[in-house]
């Protein structure tokens, strides 16, 4: 595991230069492989750059992209621009804390769902907006939010019992 | 000889799309906003239904027409007819649309939303309100050209003014966009043309050109459709400004979280390659030029210059105080030139038509037009190009269309969390860098949301705060912990907890953050309670007295209610619509909401059918029930 991890980052590493204008670059190319930051990966890139790793740290941690945690299968970023803000954006971002269960900038502990809030995602013209695993959802009221997590979860019901037969008619996502 | 390598370019490209003039063609917009309301799902619908049909008819994506609001959008151009701009489509509408028209020639008038050039059919977008309204220079082609084509950019006169300013000397091309009075678009207004000036006077080995598009503010989208309608625009200002100041590299800052719009930037730039408009020896000229992609990684305060090339340097992105500015000291410590990219699109449209021409459009202290991302409690959201100058209220009430459902218009708020909150008194004020500075706000970089009587404008002072506070990047004293005083009272004031003296706390503060920050994020954060406290008092004090929130909006401050003799007793609606089992039904049918399971999250209340209206909130919340 440590050893594939190890050779994902080296493989990104030998794409750039090390030069520090770089760092952004690289760690933006290490999360979008690996879906968030882990400390041996910052290690890594630190000693590559010839830098301190405290110094790829304090880069990781001030910019609000950057994941120091793994996230979900399904990852929700709820946007609470200004206009989804006003279109009820914390109203969406409740109604996920409390099905989910866990808080914004965590991780369902079976690592399925995951919960972020960004700032603004461009879409204020169809405000309230949800990026559901990067594909933007317009005017998301609290029982789309209920919506999604069925659909989400009786995929999860199926891939891990492939071998159920369906009742004939099958089709319906509803069904049972 | 640059002149020549452009015509060439040129005929290719008209040669190349007069081949496909005859047929007729749908435009689908998929822009991230279209997407965003299931574009992507109606293309897919119209390349199936073609097919099927053995239609022979191209498909083309485009961007952004700014008609947000009626998303997805789709344009049909059959030959015989006027071109028409459909809104709200659908699957099934766009498979009608293509069998219907395309096939049979009906062209549905029913989902039409205008016509595109003026006929006898169907009124045009001009005879729309927003039409009236409108001054459409760097907007023009946004939506009407696929933005992965570049041949669809230069049959548009694209490039035309980057050939223009090749044979002119540097200083002219300077001088022209200073005669021009350009301001910057990100916000500031500072001149353009002074900018580019130091900069190309300042002695360096290496400069370079940075378009600034890291649009870090809520509530805005300009850059982003400016990006995924009408890349080459962009690049083309950025390579006349790097010829103007002498640089030879570029780049484009944009947001991690436009992915879209950073795809189609990439495919701008080797698309402007391969045809000799960037890179070596452009248009056999001996002016070089390269242009990369640097994707900002979420910071709001990378939208400052010196911010901006901390990130770029790899370091976190803090401000640094200015003199010296970039222009003189920036990336690697060279002359480092940074525009905002709306701000570059508007540069080879004063090189084609001339400084006079822009100085023409506007007012005399801001010349050309301003870009404004409608968006809020407005009618019909989207984006807006206006002449500077024009009324609050031209913009609102007549390119926007008036608020949603006829509600009460109560504040705009401009500028982002930099700007200001300005109530229906200023509704009649002209837009422009200056007259909005006095009224507290600020032009900011275009974003433009509505709020109605529903809205509480304390709870809009504190989530701005909270934005600031949470994107302060901790250097100064003031704004790191006075940013986090003021969200801690203004919060304090939205739950009922305020206390005598609080107001006149934050105002002191407010004006101490401002005095008291080295950057542009910490002066301008106090400015949404500023605003809200010098408009609007009388619901702080609401609050603060009376523990009530006078629209209703503070989730602390508010119960819903059924009314009993409203209720229908036999519609369930209302319970089906509650996301927490709030709402009950008693023995005698009639519908109850326990208070301690409601999370106040209004879906009752829309829910309801307007025969009843049986569900209310009130402020504070009363006893019993």
């Amino acid at each position: 595991m440590e050893e594939q991890l190890h050779a994902a980052v080296a493989a990104i590493l030998r794409q750039y230069d090390h030069r520090r204008g770089n760092l952004l670059p690289v760690l933006q190319a290490v999360q979008a492989r690996l879906g968030y930051l882990p400390p041996e990966a910052m290690e890594q890139i630190a000693s590559a750059f010839g830098v301190p790793p405290v110094d790829v740290y304090s880069v990781a941690t001030f910019y609000a992209q950057f994941r120091l945690k793994p996230p979900g299968r399904h990852q929700f970023k709820v946007c609470l621009g200004t206009a989804c803000h006003l279109m009820g954006g914390h109203t969406v971002l409740d109604c996920f804390e409390r099905r989910l269960g866990i808080k914004e900038g965590e991780t369902t502990p079976d690592r399925e769902f995951g919960l972020e809030r960004v700032a603004c995602v461009g879409c204020c013209a169809l405000a309230p907006v949800v990026v559901v695993d990067g594909r933007v959802e317009g005017r998301v009221s609290p029982t789309r939010v209920d919506g999604l997590l069925l659909s989400f979860s009786l995929e999860k019901s199926r891939r891990e019992t492939p071998a159920t037969p369906t009742n004939g008619g099958g089709g319906s996502p509803y069904g049972a | 000889m640059v002149h020549e390598a452009y015509r060439r370019l040129r005929r290719q490209a008209e040669e190349k799309l007069a081949a496909r003039q005859k047929r007729p063609l749908i435009m689908v917009g998929t822009a991230t906003c279209g997407r965003a309301a299931g574009a992507l799902n109606v293309l897919a619908a119209v390349k199936e239904e073609v097919a099927r049909n053995g239609i022979d008819a191209a498909i083309a994506e485009v961007g952004c027409l700014g008609h947000c609001y009626a998303e997805p959008l789709v344009i049909i151009r059959h030959p015989g007819f006027p071109s028409l701009c459909y809104g709200w489509v659908d699957e099934d509408k766009a498979r009608r649309l293509v069998v219907d028209f395309l096939q049979h020639g009906d062209p549905c008038f029913d989902f039409a939303l205008a016509a595109l050039e003026p006929n006898d059919l169907f009124p045009t977008f001009a005879e729309y309100p927003r039409g009236v309204y409108e001054k459409r220079i760097i907007l023009a082609l946004c939506g009407l050209i696929d933005p992965e084509d570049i041949d669809q950019y230069l049959v548009h006169d694209g490039y035309a003014a980057l050939a223009q300013a090749l044979t002119m000397a540097p200083e002219r091309v300077v001088a022209e966009i200073k005669e021009a009075g350009l301001r910057g678009r990100g916000g500031a207004g500072f001149p353009t043309g002074i900018k580019w000036e130091v900069c190309r006077r300042a002695p360096g080995q290496a400069k370079y050109v940075i378009g600034n598009a890291d649009e870090g503010d809520p509530g805005a989208f300009m850059d982003r459709a400016l990006l995924e309608s009408d890349p080459h625009q962009v690049l083309e200002g950025l390579a006349i400004a790097a010829y103007a100041v002498g640089a030879r590299q570029g780049y484009v800052y944009v947001r991690a979280e436009y992915p879209l719009a950073v795809a189609r930037l990439q495919k701008a730039i080797s698309q402007a390659r391969a045809r000799g408009l960037l890179g070596q020896s452009v248009l056999g000229s001996n002016f070089s030029f390269e242009l990369e992609i640097f994707q900002g990684s979420g910071a709001f305060v990378c939208g400052e210059e010196t911010a901006l090339i901390a990130s770029m340097e790899g370091r976190p992105g803090i401000p640094e105080p200015r003199p010296p500015y970039p222009a003189e000291y920036g990336l690697h410590g060279q002359p480092t030139l940074i525009n905002n990219v709306k701000t570059l699109a508007y540069v080879p449209h004063i090189l084609r038509h001339g400084a006079a021409w822009f100085r023409r459009i506007g007012t005399p202290g801001s010349p050309g037009t301003a870009v404004f991302a409608l968006a809020g409690k407005v009618a019909q959201t989207g984006l807006v190009e206006v002449p500077m100058g024009t009324t609050l209220r031209d913009l609102i009430f007549g390119a926007g269309n008036g608020i949603k459902e006829d509600k009460k218009f109560k504040a705009v708020q401009i500028g982002g969390p930099s700007g200001g909150c300005l109530p229906d008194t200023a509704l009649d004020l002209p837009i422009d860098f200056d007259s909005l500075q006095e009224a507290g706000a600020m032009m900011g970089s275009g974003g433009l949301v509505v709020l109605d009587e529903d809205d509480c404008m304390v709870e809009v002072a504190r989530y701005f705060l909270e934005f600031t506070q949470k994107e302060s990047c901790g250097k100064c004293t003031f704004c790191r912990l006075g940013t986090k005083h003021l969200l801690d009272r203004l919060t304090a004031i939205t739950r009922g907890k305020g206390k005598d003296g609080d107001l006149e706390f934050l105002q002191e503060l407010a004006e101490d953050v401002r005095e008291g920050s080295l950057c542009g994020l910490g002066k301008t954060a106090p400015n949404p309670v500023l605003t809200t406290l010098r408009y609007f008092y009388h619901e702080y004090e609401a609050h603060v007295r009376e523990g009530r929130c006078p629209a209703l909006a503070c989730k602390d401050l508010i119960a819903y209610y059924i009314v009993p003799e409203k209720c229908s007793k036999l519609c369930n609606v209302c319970l089906g619509s509650c996301p927490a089992e709030a709402v009950q039904t008693r023995p005698d049918l009639l519908k109850v909401i326990v208070q301690e399971k409601c999370v106040k999250c209004n879906s009752c209340l829309v829910a309801c059918p307007p025969q009843y209206r049986a569900v209310v909130k009130l402020s504070p919340p009363q006893d019993g029930t």
